[in-house]
Parts: C-alpha cells; sequence; structure tokens
C-alpha cells in the first residue's frame, strides 16, 4: 500500500474464543514492583 | 461511544491504532487528516471534506487503502465484548510476600510508610511464609505456574524467612509438580556475596532499585540516619548483575532490571534513565510516583511537561539503538503481535482476585499497596478468604465495567490502570487516578511509536536484503 504501512499481525479478536488460559505472569498495573503493565506483555502460550 | 481508533503524530510519524484488534497503521498525513471524517462508509463525504487539501485521486487510492484494511478486520474492527474465555471467577495463582514490613531506607515517597505499611515494624515468620506457599498451592487449583513475590519493606532484612520459604517452595515444587517463579525487590543495601550467590543458584527474577543520577537518588532514597545510599547500592548492583551474565543464568533471560522512580523533583528523567545506561546497567524502568497532596507528587499542571520528558526519552532511546548503545525500557517493550489474550487485559494485573498480597502475620490483602487499608482485607492464609465479594467485586472492576475506561483508546493496554491508586485518589477502585491515567496514555503512545519505528527498520533491512 502506498499510503499505510501495517507493522503488526495482531491476534486480539483471534484470542476471544482462544485466549484464557492463565499462564501468564501477572503484571503490576502501579509498576511499582513487578513493573509490568499488561501491554508490556507476551502471551505464554 | 466506544472509541473504535487512536491516532497520534510524534515528531512527524503519524500513526493509526485500531483498538479493537490491536493492529498499528504507519500513516501519512493525509489519511491522519482522513481519519477525522471516514466512518467506513462515507467515501463521498471524505472527498468533499478534503479535496481542497489533497487531489481526488489520491484520496479516492487511499480510501481503497483504508477498505482493504476493513476488510481484514484491522480497522474499525469489531466492538469487544466480555469473552467467554474471562472465567467468572478468578484463580489466585500470585502472591506476594511483605517478607520485612521493615526497612533500611527512608525513601521519601515510600507507599509503605518506611516499610510499615501503617502498623508496628515486624518481619514475616518462616512458618507463616511456609504456610502461605501452602495456601497458594491449595487456591491455584490446576494453574501449574505460580508466583511468589518477595517484597517489603526490604526482604534482604529477613533472609531467615526468605531461604525458608525458598526451601520449601522446592520441596513442595517436587510434591505437586508445579512451578514457582521467584522474584525479588530489593534496594541493595544488604545484596552481599553471600545474598547474591544464594539468590543465582536459587533462580530469583531481581528488581533492583536505583532512582538514576548519583544526586536525585541520594536526596530521595536515604539510608535510616539520612545518609545517601547511591555509592553503596550501585556497587552491590554492578557485582549482582555481573555475576549474572553469561552462562546458564544470564541476567538477560532471568528478568534482573534497574527500576526507579521519577519525582516533581526531577521531571527531566531522561538524565537519570541514561544516567543508569552511562553507569553500565542495560535493562531498565523508570515509573513515575504516585502521591496525594505531597510536593513529590504529579498534578495535572505538570502533564505537559512530562509529556514532552518521554518525547525525549524516545529520541534518546532509538539514538541509542540506532547507534548500536540500545538498551532496553521496560515500558517501550510491547509486543504489538503477541500480546496478551482479552481475558488478560481485563484481568489487568488480577489484585484481589488472581493476586494476593501477604501481610507478615499472614493477612491477606489484593496487593502490596491495600496492606494496612482495613476495607480491603481479605482474610488471613489461615482461614481463607472470609470477604468473599471482594474478590468478586474486584474481578468485575475491569475496563468494560468502568465507565471512565469504556471510551479511552488504551483500555486494552492499560486495562484500567492502578486499583490501589484509584482507591488513594477517589476511595473507589472503579475511578481511576486521572494524572496516572494521561501519563500511561502518552508511554502507550511512545511504546507504540517505538515499536513501529524498530518494525519499519526491519522491514527496510529486509527490503535491502531482497534486493541484493
Amino acid at each position: 500500500m502506498k499510503h499505510i504501512t501495517t507493522v503488526n499481525k495482531p491476534k486480539m479478536q483471534s484470542t476471544l474464543k482462544t485466549g484464557g488460559c492463565g499462564e501468564c505472569q501477572a503484571s503490576c498495573q502501579s509498576a511499582c514492583k513487578t513493573s509490568c503493565t499488561v501491554g508490556n506483555q507476551v502471551c505464554e502460550k | 461511544m466506544k472509541a473504535k481508533i487512536h491516532k497520534f503524530e510524534q515528531n512527524g510519524t503519524y500513526i493509526l491504532l485500531d483498538i479493537n484488534s490491536g493492529a498499528v497503521h504507519v500513516i501519512d498525513k493525509m489519511i491522519y487528516d482522513m481519519m477525522d471524517t471516514f466512518d467506513g462508509s462515507n467515501d463521498d463525504e471524505v472527498v468533499a471534506a478534503w479535496q481542497d487539501s489533497y487531489p481526488q485521486a489520491e484520496l479516492r487510492e487511499a480510501l481503497t487503502e483504508l477498505h482493504s484494511l476493513m476488510e481484514a478486520q484491522e480497522l474499525f474492527a469489531p466492538d469487544i465484548d466480555v469473552p467467554p474465555t474471562f472465567k467468572q471467577h478468578g484463580l489466585v495463582k500470585s502472591l506476594c510476600l511483605m517478607i520485612a514490613q521493615d526497612c533500611n531506607l527512608r525513601c521519601k515517597y515510600c507507599f509503605g510508610d518506611g516499610g510499615s505499611y501503617g502498623q508496628e515494624r515486624a518481619v514475616m515468620s518462616p512458618e507463616v511464609g511456609r504456610k502461605a506457599v501452602d495456601f497458594l498451592i491449595e487456591v491455584s487449583g490446576p494453574r501449574r505456574q505460580c508466583e511468589l513475590d518477595f517484597f517489603g519493606g526490604e526482604p534482604l532484612m529477613n533472609m531467615k524467612t526468605v531461604k525458608a520459604v525458598t526451601e520449601y517452595v522446592h520441596q513442595r515444587e517436587k510434591e505437586t509438580g508445579k512451578k514457582f517463579k521467584l522474584t525479588l525487590t530489593t534496594n541493595g543495601m544488604l545484596l552481599n556475596d553471600e545474598n547474591i550467590q544464594w539468590l543465582n543458584e536459587n533462580n530469583f527474577a531481581l528488581v533492583l532499585s536505583l532512582d538514576g543520577r548519583k544526586e536525585i537518588h541520594d536526596a530521595t532514597r536515604p539510608d535510616v540516619g539520612g545518609h545517601g545510599t547511591y555509592d553503596r547500592v550501585v556497587k552491590n548492583f554492578h557485582k549482582c548483575i555481573d555475576s549474572r551474565k553469561g552462562g546458564d543464568y544470564d541476567y538477560r533471560g532471568a528478568y534482573t532490571y534497574i527500576r526507579g522512580t521519577y519525582t516533581h523533583n526531577n521531571m527531566d528523567f531522561t538524565k537519570d534513565v541514561l544516567a543508569m545506561n552511562d553507569e553500565g546497567f542495560d535493562i531498565l524502568s523508570m515509573e513515575p510516583v504516585v502521591m496525594k497532596d505531597s510536593p513529590l507528587g504529579f498534578t495535572e499542571a505538570d502533564l505537559p511537561r512530562i509529556f514532552e520528558e518521554y518525547d525525549r526519552l524516545t529520541d534518546a532511546y532509538m539514538k541509542r539503538h540506532r547507534e548500536g548503545k540500545g538498551f532496553y525500557f521496560f515500558h517501550f517493550n510491547m509486543d504489538l503481535s503477541n500480546g496478551p489474550c482479552v481475558a488478560k487485559r481485563l484481568s489487568g494485573c488480577g489484585a484481589g482476585h488472581e493476586y494476593f498480597a501477604v501481610a507478615e502475620n499472614g493477612d491477606l490483602y489484593p496487593c502490596h499497596q491495600f496492606v494496612g487499608r482495613d476495607k480491603y482485607k481479605l482474610g488471613s492464609i489461615y482461614d481463607g478468604v472470609t470477604n468473599k465479594e471482594l474478590p468478586q467485586y474486584f474481578r468485575e472492576s475491569h475496563v468494560l465495567n468502568k465507565e471512565k475506561c469504556r471510551s479511552c483508546w488504551a483500555r486494552f493496554f492499560c486495562s484500567g490502570g492502578c486499583h490501589a491508586n484509584a482507591d488513594l485518589f477517589h476511595g473507589d477502585i472503579r475511578q481511576p487516578y486521572e494524572v496516572g491515567c494521561e501519563i500511561q496514555k502518552k508511554r502507550l503512545e511512545c511504546a507504540i511509536l517505538v515499536q513501529a519505528l524498530l518494525a519499519l527498520e526491519k522491514m527496510d533491512a529486509q527490503a535491502g536484503s531482497d534486493k541484493e
């Protein structure tokens, strides 16, 4: 495309059906200790 | 109305985020402008609105591109509701142990009142620690991965319990087949050779607290006698990190990082991040302090200055990366393609339903920041959760149930912010702390930009090698 470059292959919609295994790391939202807000996480699957 | 897209410009790069798919598009200025008008079905209106600024043929061409994104569900993707994968009840998988409600520092911004959390200074006994491990094994049910955070105060002030709990964890891992991830947060004062070796041998992830420049750190993180601590802790951090380099236990794979806090006194915190990098540390984090009615805390009036500083940090981060001297900055590190599932984005930190804190006496709270806030006491490791409604209330306090979050573009990245901060400012975990939200959103924009720039560099390099 000339005007748009998509930089990722997002999976968020597909995880509406497949996610929720709960094996991922806890993520402190205040970032005061584990410093890991959800946006900075990766899926463990 | 729920926002479906978010667009922003930073340093000449135009970004379009499709909120419900997570797709990130780098766009030109024309598309950026057109998105003020385009709703997916009004091409002629878009052309009429922008034909004085751009050639009609170009506008039509751009509209074709936008429609192809819509077909791929990467633009105006359907709204997300609570999916069936978000289970009705949480499963507790993680405990924060308040190993020592006491500390050998007196940091000016401590939310734990110098480690005591408003209570008597005390340390956790090995018995309480071991009982907490049993409690976690029981409540985590079928979940294999469990997490224990050794926290305080300063946990290394109570190595007796740290060691006893760790030994017990290893025993119970063998008996149950569960795997425990152990993390310890320390101010570094007691990080001597013996402790470092023991922490390495026991596979601890480490969070090491440092506030950047020496003068900043010494002013905010004095010892009990009021003396600066920078020189002492930096020496220990070097020893610790050097001991984790290479071999089977390279620190880069073992979650060992330096984290700092910035306050109203150092809104030029890029200098602190770079100072830590110049000191030789390359896995870094720097967070805004959260304080109410304090000269160290932030108000809305500080936001423009803070935003400007994040732009500066972004530039500095990219500059060092391009010079081959890049460092890892936690909040710019985001996997745009393989981020968490929607269920995780709703559960957020899990405080109160997937994650509890255990006070030194065995009382349970939704997280470490709630320790000592009586109305949030959940129960104890001996009696279990006796306040049955509270975990469910936390579970259901997700972004789709919070009025301010529902319409926010950042809802699936921040997961509604910190409950403890919301409670601190509004006495209600469903009323987000606004200044924190604004800083979070700016930080997310910077992270998305950084990841987009890195992806473009990779694409260019690929295109270059394909030509060769």
